[in-house]
């Protein structure tokens, strides 16, 4: 028996995001050697924002090789899409937009009265997965959003009707990914599977990029509904018996706005962010998504579904 | 010291694996509010007299039914000294392969052990694995020590069975995982306990230098941009996956086998002196020479440039392996297509000897035979983890059926 113990001091925050860092790189170099029609994700979102700087370095000095897509689901902040679009513009990537409002008029899918567009945008995505032919969707979805996703493989084959089964998912052993797919199946990817919320505002505030102004404090109207606080905007007007007031707020996920809470917060500076994030007692998840409290298994039985 | 240390559990079922995961999330204060209120209310709707910790980490709808877990599951936490990954694994033999999945990448194992059973099959064959794989650094936690009224002649009889099938850096802690025993604090019902709780342990743990023949570098991806800037750039995207390799370095580019310099070692971030395990990079070298995906760069003694190889297996799908049977073979950034020669012999996790065999079932270990179609640049495993491990894949369904470690080249 050997027991090597030595003071280590404090954590290397620096090194442990190096390492994060060459991990993804890797990742995402596999999958435009091993892959004909890859896509990235893009929602604007702060994940997806770093997925686009880890594409610029695995691909340097060559630019991005593929497009990215974002699913619309036509409620997003204003904000987010005009920062999407810049940063497309910057980058000189194709962008690649499903819209689930044409899903809608399309008849594929059937809007439920006052419910989120959210759970829509599977057949959106699907959909436009099967029209361009994509056969790697690289995703910015990370283990520790929820409890489900911390089940994932970096490398996910979805079966050609887009379902995950998680109680068959392939061994996955060092770094050799196995990306074997029938026609019709396609490979959802996950370079930043094993980064944290914290990883992530870490790499942000590293390597300074900028992200849409509602990740910081602002002031804006909102309205509380089921516990969270939502903007009120065109597609989320307040209900009747709603009391309307001016918050200071900000994001600590972008995604549908009707699903989207925003949390109390003065922080307005990436530090400020930082310091917040590692002292709430909330998770992302948990402090603004109203879609995943619907069940204990609410966010594996969507990702079976196809779900991203 | 990295800065990130990959952890991952092993053990039986029921020996509370996920209990202690929970637990070392709940005591470093790495559970939310909301989670720890998921769980504590799903716990009362379920009738518990406690709150169950496990389901902190059983996500899956079928896991928390059974009240087991079926596949890895990742956590991630970070004390003040470290950020962790811990990825816990099943214990069922049924999913054999989701332990192989969360071990591969890890650089230390807890094996936990019931202390009222002392070592049974799974754990040993989870021990094993754990040894093969090339695990750093082990720590046999024996657990339960509450329904032992902590004894430590309990605790002696479990180390003294675990010291004959770890050859591994190792050591031992008593632990309960539902009581919180020794995990994050050291207890007072342990006083004969001279050691670091679990926690601290693997805070302040230094691990030993990975093994590496020489510098190994498996191109990924030839970056030729064709643009304006770059009009001549030709570089090899990859990562380094054993040693060191610096600008200056004479290397060897197999399976062709020509020597070269290398000229640059690039980065988004600027060019780099050196890299080092696990970096990546783009490295551009002297000669104009046919290197794409696959071709190995080394410096110092090369890797070995071979058409067969014997591998200890650990299989992982319903179809037997066998002689005569086909498969692609997926090592480094390279694949080829392999053949099964022979299956010389099995493990046996009772035994830890090897026994005669002709063929190998799910989760079996063992030693085989193969050939290649194509020659692969090879370093045996125990020289190097990334160079000397592959998979075994079924052409037709795609699905990863073993793993294999190069134990010798032919």
């Amino acid at each position: 028996m050997t027991l090597t113990v030595v003071d280590s001091g404090p954590i290397d925050r620096e090194s442990a995001l190096a390492d994060l860092e060459d991990e993804s790189i890797h990742i995402l170099r596999e999958v435009v050697a091993t892959f004909d029609r890859p896509v990235l994700l893009f929602s604007g979102g702060k994940d997806s924002i770093v997925m686009l700087r880890l594409a610029e370095k695995a691909y340097w000095p060559g630019k991005i090789p593929f497009p990215v897509m974002h699913v619309d689901t036509g409620h997003n902040f204003s904000e987010v899409i005009e920062f999407r679009d810049r940063r497309v513009a910057e980058l000189g990537v194709q962008l690649v937009v499903a819209s689930v409002q044409e899903s809608i008029d399309g008849g594929r899918v059937t809007e439920q009265p006052g419910q989120s567009r959210n759970p829509l945008q599977t057949v959106t995505l699907l959909d436009a997965i099967a029209e361009h032919r994509f056969t790697a969707v690289l995703g910015g979805a990370r283990r520790d959003e929820e409890k489900a996703r911390a089940k994932e493989r970096v490398f996910s084959v979805r079966d050609e009707f887009g379902r995950w089964d998680p109680r068959n998912q392939r061994p996955e052993l060092w770094d050799l990914y196995n990306g074997r797919h029938r026609a019709g199946e396609h490979v959802r990817v996950f370079p930043l599977s094993n980064w944290t919320e914290l990883d992530v505002w870490g790499y942000i505030r590293r390597e300074g990029i900028e992200v849409p102004d509602i990740y910081y404090a602002h002031r804006r109207d909102v309205v509380r509904r089921d516990g969270m606080l939502i903007a009120v905007t065109p597609f989320t007007p307040p209900f009747e018996n709603e009391e309307v007031w001016s918050e200071t707020v900000r994001y600590r996920t972008v995604g549908d706005a009707t699903c989207t809470g925003a949390v109390r917060s003065d922080a307005s500076t990436v530090d400020e962010v930082i310091d917040e994030v590692a002292a709430s007692t909330l998770t992302e998840r948990g402090a603004t998504r109203a879609d995943d409290r619907a069940s204990e298994a609410a966010m594996e039985d969507r990702k079976r579904e196809g779900y991203f | 010291m990295p800065g990130l240390l990959r952890v991952a559990t092993a053990g039986s079922v029921d020996d509370g694996k996920s209990t202690l995961i929970g637990r070392l999330l709940h005591d470093s204060k790495a559970v939310l509010a909301d989670q720890l209120q998921a769980v504590t209310s799903a716990s009362r709707s379920r009738g518990y007299a406690e709150t169950d910790l496990a389901l902190l980490v059983d996500g899956l709808r079928a896991e928390r039914e059974q009240g087991i877990t079926i596949d890895v599951a990742y956590r991630y936490f970070a004390t003040p000294r470290r950020s962790f990954v811990l990825a816990d694994t099943p214990g069922h033999v049924q999913y054999t392969r989701n332990m192989v999945t969360g071990a591969s990448t890890a650089d230390v194992a807890v094996v936990l052990v019931d202390a009222r059973t002392g070592l049974t099959e799974q754990s040993r064959r989870h021990s094993a694995i754990a040894d093969l794989l090339g695990i750093r650094h082990v720590v046999l936690a024996v657990n339960k020590m509450d329904l032992v009224d902590y004894r430590e002649d309990v605790f002696d009889e479990v180390v003294a069975q675990f010291a004959q099938v770890c050859d591994s850096s190792w050591c031992a802690i008593p632990i309960s995982a539902l009581r919180g025993d020794n995990v994050v604090s050291l207890s007072s019902q342990t006083p004969w306990y001279a050691g670091l709780p679990l926690l601290t342990h693997l805070e302040e743990l230094a691990l030993p230098e990975a093994p590496a023949p020489g510098g190994r570098f498996a191109v990924q991806l030839v970056i030729r941009p064709r643009t304006p800037e770059h009009r001549d750039f030709r570089g090899y995207g990859g990562r380094v996956a054993a040693g060191t390799l610096n600008v200056g370095d004479e290397v060897v580019v197999q399976p062709g086998g020509w020597q070269t310099t290398i000229t640059a070692i690039d980065t988004y971030d600027g060019p780099k002196r050196s890299a080092t395990t696990g970096q990546s990079v783009v490295v551009s070298i002297a000669d104009d020479l046919d290197a794409g995906r696959g071709a190995m760069l080394s410096t110092g003694a090369p890797g070995t440039v071979t058409s067969a190889a014997s591998a200890t297996v650990c299989w992982m799908t319903d179809t037997p392996l066998e002689p005569g049977a086909r498969y692609v073979v997926r090592h480094t950034t390279s694949e080829s297509r392999a053949v099964v020669e022979a299956v010389d012999s099995r493990l046996n996790v009772s035994t830890f000897g090897s026994e005669p065999a002709e063929s190998l079932a799910l989760n079996d270990i063992g030693s085989i035979r193969l050939r290649f179609a194509d020659p692969l640049v090879v370093d045996r495993y125990r020289d190097s983890r990334a160079t000397g491990g592959f998979v075994l894949v079924e052409e037709r369904s795609g699905a990863t059926a073993g793993v294999g470690l190069v134990e010798s080249l032919s």
